[in-house]
């Protein structure tokens, strides 16, 4: 099923939470609400849900306006961030839940009921753990049975806020990958919300960057990491360096170090000159020891952590800025640096938006 | 041994422990165990005539059906008001919470009295009931009032912190599912919070049953009629029968024990069943 959301406004008190927001989720998608907290992403969700009235706007479930539709009768599944699970019934009976409270006469037998549950139990892999309470269970098994008394009603919308917010980085990582087989399996209209770009860009089909309310980007995790439509957007989506400075004649202008910008970026100036900010991924930039003229800047080594796949090599630029280089071991062990020393930073690419004044 | 290794941040199991048996021990234990000798000393054929004497059976029957009808009524309006409380901002919810406290502090015959003013057939609510038929001072009716008055506050100051730390979410998630307000009220709240209304009503009843300095204004006190067993014993003690008065004490002492060891199995029992 198809959801429409059209220019949407909400606000609370003083606080606007969504300021016209417009988005389309094709049927059988899995999108990503992606933005910090007080972004809106959130509200959005709930909003879609039903849980949350807008001020103004339009939610369209399969072209029909469902704006005024109850939550009940919406027929969305809604995954909480603390799974919001009802500890007093064991997990069975969380899950029978939603079709033990459906009115009489669409009400299934026990044991339609008994035999739905277990499809769902084996389903998300607990079947196991049927007559235990939440309270018994770790976190990830609590949102995996969220999960399942969500999928029970036989929903056309999936809605998770925050699903795996809660949860370690292993567990986190674990059911990242399991949640995106079963909506391979399942291929439910579904809409996650997260602040985590990683959880983002690894399990949508497209992702929409949120920020003060508005939607920044709308894209598949390749065209939002690496065509970013705007400052805001590259500056979220994974590690980067800022530099503020200033644009003339294709040259950037940092304190007394002149830079290069090489023809990508040039293009994209177009020209013009002014106040900048230049982008720089960490793993973007390369250390040698000489200089490449304009192409390279110096800085000095501050300090290096070589644990990890990539070792991390913070420097300090001649301009005062932090800088964060990240090298592969192999390069790392070539070059042979250490703290103190005075090196030369190039950047294999980098992007300049050009302040709007 | 197992306590030593039990580190804590306040020092002193011996003295925390010894502190509570000496405090058990001096208000509690001692004066009630004096009302087990001293009414051991008259003989069980006297004991039985005084017990079962129609005055003080019917003082019986008034006392515990008041107060369990009042406890009744007590968890359902402290319910609502610990509910009101917790879920709606609104204006004046500071006052309103402080103001619920108040009956714990009021000297219970400051209460009785103001309580008879305004329900006599002339007071300022009396005179409204009195001609639909209700009278309220003076009856049985005017009991379970008084009753009422100082056994709301323990409800409300069970139930209040166990809905605040329900999570509105369970309602959400509830209503996502498909249940009407009625079940999730039935499936999803009543459930977690019926523990605690328990204890408020087994807190309300006891309370009810020892309450003496509301009721005695409001009830009018006739024999067989709005007598209740708190004056009763006043009554035998006023008359020098300190054995009458032990014995009557002891019935009420035994009678409430078990409703209270009963109330605390059955909410011991529905906690476990909730797994809370």
């Amino acid at each position: 099923m198809s959801v429409e959301v059209r220019n949407l406004v909400k606000k609370f008190g003083d606080f606007t939470a969504l300021s016209g927001v417009s988005l389309r989720v094709e049927t059988g998608e899995l999108v990503a609400l992606l933005g910090l907290s007080g972004s809106g992403k959130t509200t959005l969700l709930r909003i879609i849900a039903g849980l949350e009235t807008a001020d103004s706007g339009a939610v369209h479930f399969y072209g029909a306006d469902a704006t005024a539709i109850s939550v009940r009768e919406r027929k969305v599944g809604f995954v909480f961030q603390h799974y919001a699970l009802f500890r007093h019934m064991t997990v069975f009976e969380n899950i029978a839940f939603g079709l033990r409270v459906r009115p009489r006469a669409h009400r299934p037998s026990q044991a339609e009921i008994a035999q739905r549950v277990h499809e769902l139990l084996k389903l998300v892999q607990l079947d196991f753990l049927a007559s235990r309470y939440p309270s018994q269970l770790s976190g990830g098994q609590r949102q995996r049975v969220a999960l399942a008394r969500a999928l029970a009603v036989e929903p056309k919308v999936l809605l998770l806020d925050e699903p795996f917010g809660a949860l370690d980085a292993k567990v986190r990582q674990e059911l990242r990958r399991w949640l995106k087989r079963l909506h391979q399996e399942l291929r439910i209209t579904s809409v996650f919300v997260t602040h985590d770009q990683d959880e983002a860009l690894e399990l949508a089909d497209r992702v929409v960057v949120m920020n003060a309310g508005k939607i920044e980007q709308i894209g598949t995790p390749e065209e939002v990491y690496h065509h970013p439509v705007n400052a805001f957007v590259y500056n979220f989506l994974g590690n980067v360096n800022l530099f503020h400075g200033r644009i003339e004649n294709g040259k950037v202008h940092l304190g007394d170090t002149i830079l290069e910008l090489g023809s990508a970026e040039r293009q994209s100036v177009n020209g013009a000159s002014g106040n900048a900010a230049l982008y720089m991924r960490p793993h973007l930039l390369e250390i040698d020891r000489t200089s490449r003229g304009g192409k390279s800047f110096r800085a000095t080594v501050r300090a290096i952590n070589a644990a990890g796949p990539q070792v991390k090599v913070e420097l300090e630029a001649d301009w005062g800025d932090p800088v964060q280089v990240e090298l592969d071991h192999e390069r790392y062990r070539d070059l042979a640096i250490e703290p103190g020393e005075s090196v030369f930073v190039c950047p294999r690419q980098s992007r300049v938006f050009i302040y709007q004044i | 041994m197992a306590l030593k290794q039990n580190r804590s941040i306040l020092p002193g199991f011996g003295l925390a422990m010894g502190i509570t048996v000496a405090y058990l021990s001096v208000l509690v234990l001692i004066p009630l165990s004096t009302i087990f000798l001293n009414t051991a000393h008259m003989g069980w054929h006297h004991f039985w005539s005084v017990v079962t004497s129609p005055r003080v059976e019917a003082a019986y029957r008034i006392s515990f059906g008041a107060s369990f009808l009042a406890a009744i009524i007590d968890s359902m309006l402290g319910f609502i008001a610990a509910w009101a409380l917790t879920r709606y901002r609104f204006i004046g919810a500071g006052i309103l919470d402080a103001i619920v406290d108040l009956p714990f502090a009021l000297p219970t015959s400051v209460a009785g009295i103001t309580l008879t003013a305004i329900f006599a057939n002339n007071g300022l609510i009396g005179s409204l009931l009195a001609p639909l038929g209700i009278r309220v001072a003076f009856t049985r009716l005017g009991i379970v009032v008084a009753l009422i008055f100082v056994g709301v506050p323990f409800v409300v100051r069970t139930v209040q912190p166990v809905l605040q730390e329900l999570d509105p979410e369970l309602e959400e998630a509830a209503e996502t599912l498909g249940a009407t307000r009625a079940r999730t009220f039935a499936r999803v709240i009543l459930p977690a919070i019926v523990p605690s209304v328990l204890t408020g009503f087994a807190l309300a009843f006891a309370r009810g049953l020892g309450e003496y300095g509301s009721v005695i204004f409001i009830s009018g006190n006739m024999p067989l009629r709005t007598e209740i067993a708190p004056l009763l014993i006043v009554i035998e003690l006023e008359q020098f029968d300190y054995r009458a008065a032990t014995a009557i004490a002891l019935v009420v002492l035994l009678a409430s024990f078990v409703i209270l060891l009963a109330i605390n199995l059955l909410q011991r029992w529905t906690a476990r069943t909730y797994a809370l």
